[in-house]
């Protein structure tokens, strides 16, 4: 734990730049600066300056922080250790990001229980909206000028604010469930489609507009989410998407688990990107421990993230493809995915959720002979991929359902929040993996692609390119696997390597411990995000130093996207809106958490 | 003036069980070849290579509960699958297999096929309609424009053959083509029959009334059980009727290629004629397999812009050559 008090000193002692020009623009007085363990710049203010600040960091401030990457809240009321912050029931926490000048900062109001209201900033960046209606849905934020504050989440009957400490976790914490005939109809009531809630006309001068319900059962909604579209004949004029049929309440169920235990709950989120999840978490958690894990573990949980990468793009591609009307390209995408799959089974025991990761390591090392496996994969792909590009990406239907449907500027896409592949199509070069490198990726020889369109073709285009460089990155793992253990050797790995257990009593005890409730560290809070198979996923933790998290807050990508799918889709086809939603790439267990 | 012959009661009978069995072993067959297409295996589990698959989905579609929709049309929607495979198996009636078989001959066989082509459209439409779902009306919608704008250019596609066959009676189409094969002076005549025949039996890519990505499964979306199995027979009926015709008015029907006929001119007729229909019939499942599926739009300015110009043409230069021909 010294290791980290003497960072957090290091990272006191200077005042990044940003800081010192915020205070130089808006007075020392305006702020209260706050320190993380990861370092990231970290300001409380009032909320009467708020959307001055942010307008400035947006459009003045050089660099400038282009896209609000997550907006949250912490409900502060049972946190004990709070030193040098400012008194605060509730907090909101804005988490900026800067793509031009490669940095974070994160800006906190702290707002009282009997007045829980802050402008919204809808008027900066669009994506706002559906953080704001979170925030709003889980806490009681009241978001002052949000065009439609509705719940998102939970069904709008429900009652109270889920993520508040008041609020049961546990269906066992609360009455008994009954349905009886006037709930059932005040459900049913509940979930009928009102256009005007959502300022949709319900007819033009020419015509009536037919409103149409695209999910929650639909073929190519993948998954549980459910759009309404309004049309005037095939022609989609409007599309509001309603999730939440999804949500399981993730976040909450971070503040019952323990560091260690809560590592499965991270595979479910995306569950697609199988143990990708469990690694910003994992960092998160490394980081306030003070863990620095040997070579070989970084290795392996890079080979295992690309391997990942490439199950995941995969589907996208299939379904996309039969999204646009193409059978067969699903059954060759799926055959390459099972053959990923096995090599991860055989590695990890597990298929599309391993959870495989630990604090400090990897359950096991890696198998005897993985070699061999791997190395039939990495040279039996690429060719696959030249295929895929011939029998689709070079088609010409294909290119005329999709090139030029859906498109996005990169401005737009600051707008909207779009990050990873979907951003990269609009042609900005920016990879998390490549720009601010984690778990080791500074020593991989891979390249970022890019395209220039922003739109559902391009999207798909990225994402195949993306493919061939996640397989060499694993080439390059086969290649030169470091030696060495598989966890670290520090207290807190969880669960620390059994061998050490049988030496002598310290460490048998040791090993209780962490068995029993595993890491207990200084109070702190860490943002880990990672370049997930969809765009940024971010974990930000907030330990109050009990054995789990006081706070648990998850940034996925697919919510994100889903928000801009209306955008994307106004004044096309009934069709084109099938493959903007293929080409936005969502896991419905993403979005909804 | 209209009239026709209509074949003994045996061949009656044989050709439509012949007719209806291959339409419905055409469901394996597609399953079957879609699996291998998509490195598959398809099913193959039910009897030997899997044949019997289909009396397992029949079984399964008669033991469906019969649904219909409390908020439909009923009458309408009850008489709409069954007017899908009638018309169907009335045009499979005029299509000569070989000489002397057949259920019927009709002197105006191709108009006819037309009549029961138009006559299939109202199965889509009145099905879709009387549904009453949004995407079921997407559906009918669908369909209707596209088989009003296919059906034209379907028709001047194959004027050519009539006037180089003098006829409208099938067989003596087939018979006009002992000399050649008429695909090659009509090749362009093919290939927008070809393609109006896969949009006007709704097969994969020009399934978009069904469009499943769009509009779950359209026109049909409310129907389950027989009903739904009625529009699916219906539709492998078509496409049956479909592969025939191609031959009979392209590829000399019962004619042998290159004079490689055997036995008796029945036997020898049943088996080429059987050979192409297989051909084509395997194609329209390739097709399904390799092709993607056009915008609605595109549909139809494909339709009105590339093939309706591309069968004029074709009409005319056929015509003045004819004209020149004969002085």
């Amino acid at each position: 734990m010294s290791t980290t008090s003497a960072s957090l000193q290091q990272s006191m002692a200077e005042i990044p730049a940003i800081i010192t020009e915020l205070y130089q623009k808006f007075g020392e007085s305006s702020f209260v600066r706050q320190h993380t363990a990861e370092g990231m710049p970290t300001l409380w203010l009032g909320r009467n300056k708020l959307l001055e600040v942010l307008k400035f960091l947006r459009d003045d401030q050089r660099p400038r922080y282009e896209m609000v990457l997550d907006i949250t809240a912490i409900d502060e009321r049972l946190r004990v250790h709070r030193d040098g912050q400012p008194d605060s029931d509730f907090t909101v926490v804005y988490h900026l990001i800067s793509y031009s000048g490669n940095c974070d900062i994160r800006l906190k109001v702290a707002l009282q229980e009997s007045d829980l209201t802050i402008p919204t900033i809808i008027s900066l960046w669009p994506a706002a909206n559906w953080h704001e209606r979170e925030c709003w849905d889980m806490f009681g934020v009241v978001f002052e000028g949000h065009p439609n504050l509705s719940r998102i989440y939970s069904p709008p009957t429900w009652i109270g604010h889920p993520l508040r400490k008041d609020h049961p976790a546990r269906a066992t914490e609360m009455e008994p469930y009954r349905l009886d005939d006037d709930i059932v109809d005040t459900e049913q009531e509940a979930m009928k489609f009102n256009p005007e809630e959502w300022g949709l006309e319900r007819k033009s001068d020419s015509s009536e507009f037919m409103f149409l319900n695209f999910g929650p059962n639909h073929p190519a909604a993948h998954g549980v989410i459910r759009f309404a579209l309004q049309l005037d004949g095939e022609y989609v004029i409007d599309v509001v998407p309603d999730v939440g049929y999804h949500h399981r309440g993730a976040e909450k169920m971070g503040e019952r688990q323990t560091w260690h235990t809560y590592i499965p709950y991270t595979d479910r989120i995306d569950y697609l990107g199988g143990v990708m999840n469990n690694l910003p978490y994992v960092m998160a958690v490394e980081k306030m421990a003070g863990i620095k894990v040997p070579d070989r573990v970084e290795v392996i949980r890079v080979m295992l993230a690309e391997f990942f990468r490439i199950c995941s793009h995969l589907l996208f591609f299939g379904t996309w493809a039969v999204d646009l009307g193409q059978l067969s390209p699903l059954f060759y995408a799926f055959v390459d995915r099972e053959k990923a799959f096995n090599i991860i089974e055989s590695i990890t025991g597990g298929r599309m959720h391993p959870s495989w990761f630990r604090i400090g390591g990897v359950a096991q090392n890696l198998p005897n002979g993985w070699e061999v496996r791997v190395r039939e994969f990495v040279d039996m792909f690429p060719k696959k991929l030249q295929e895929y590009n011939k029998m689709v990406m070079d088609n010409t239907m294909i290119k005329q359902r999709t090139v030029g449907v859906g498109k996005m500027n990169t401005q737009d896409a600051f707008d909207w929040g779009m990050t990873g592949p979907a951003l990269r199509a609009t042609g900005l070069e920016w990879d998390y993996r490549k720009d601010r490198p984690y778990s080791g990726y500074e020593n991989f020889d891979f390249e970022v692609p890019i395209a220039v369109n922003g739109d559902c073709y391009d999207r798909a285009a990225v994402r195949i390119e993306e493919m061939r460089q996640s397989c060499e990155i694993i080439r390059q793992c086969l290649e030169n696997m470091p030696s060495g253990p598989y966890k670290s050797d520090h207290p807190l790995t969880t669960p620390p390597l059994k061998e050490d257990s049988k030496q002598d009593i310290e460490t048998l005890i040791n090993h209780f411990l962490s068995v029993s409730w595993g890491p207990v560290m200084d109070p702190t809070e860490v943002t880990m995000s990672i370049e997930a198979t969809k765009g940024i996923n971010s974990y930000y933790l907030i330990n109050d130093g009990g054995s789990g998290a006081y706070r648990t807050r998850i940034r996925t990508p697919s919510f994100i996207h889903i928000q801009a799918v209306p955008f994307l889709s106004r004044g096309l086809m009934l069709a084109d809106f099938t493959a903007v939603v293929a080409s936005t790439d969502f896991v419905m267990a993403d979005v909804d958490k | 003036m209209f009239s026709f012959e209509v074949g003994s009661l045996l061949n009656i009978a044989l050709v439509l069980v012949a007719g209806l069995v291959i339409s419905i072993m055409m469901i394996w067959v597609e399953r079957r070849f879609l699996g291998f297409f998509s490195d598959r295996l398809g099913p193959n589990r039910v009897g030997p290579f899997g044949i019997f698959q289909v009396i397992a989905d029949a079984v399964k579609m008669l033991a469906k509960e019969d649904w219909i929709p409390p908020f439909s049309d009923k009458f309408t929607f009850v008489i709409a699958p069954m007017i899908l495979p009638i018309v169907m198996l009335m045009s499979l009636g005029v299509i000569p297999f070989a000489p002397g078989v057949g259920v019927m001959d009709l002197n105006i066989g191709l108009l006819w096929i037309f009549a029961m082509a138009g006559l299939a459209s109202y199965s889509t439409m009145l099905g879709g309609l009387a549904s009453n779902n949004k995407f079921a009306l997407l559906g009918a919608l669908r369909g209707a424009g596209q088989m009003i704008s296919y059906e034209v250019f379907m028709g001047i596609s194959i004027l050519g053959i009539v006037v180089l066959s003098d006829s409208f009676n099938l067989r003596e189409i087939v018979e006009a083509q002992e000399d050649g094969w008429f695909v090659i002076p009509q090749f362009f005549g093919f290939v927008v029959f070809m393609v109006a025949g896969i949009a006007e039996s709704h097969r994969w890519p020009f399934d978009l009334p069904e469009g499943e990505a769009e509009i779950i499964s359209g026109y049909n979306t409310e129907y389950s059980g027989m009903k739904f199995g009625l529009f699916m027979i219906g539709e492998y009926i078509g496409m049956v009727v479909m592969s025939a015709i191609i031959p009979v008015l392209f590829f000399g029907g019962w004619l042998a290629p290159f004079g490689l006929e055997f036995g008796n001119e029945i036997i020898s007729g049943l088996f080429w004629m059987g050979a192409k229909t297989s051909f084509f019939l395997l194609f329209f499942v390739l097709v399904r397999a390799a092709l993607v599926r056009p915008r609605y739009d595109q549909l139809m300015s494909y339709g009105w812009l590339v093939m309706l110009p591309l069968s004029l043409i074709n009409l005319l230069i056929t015509g003045a050559v004819v004209l020149y021909q004969a002085g």
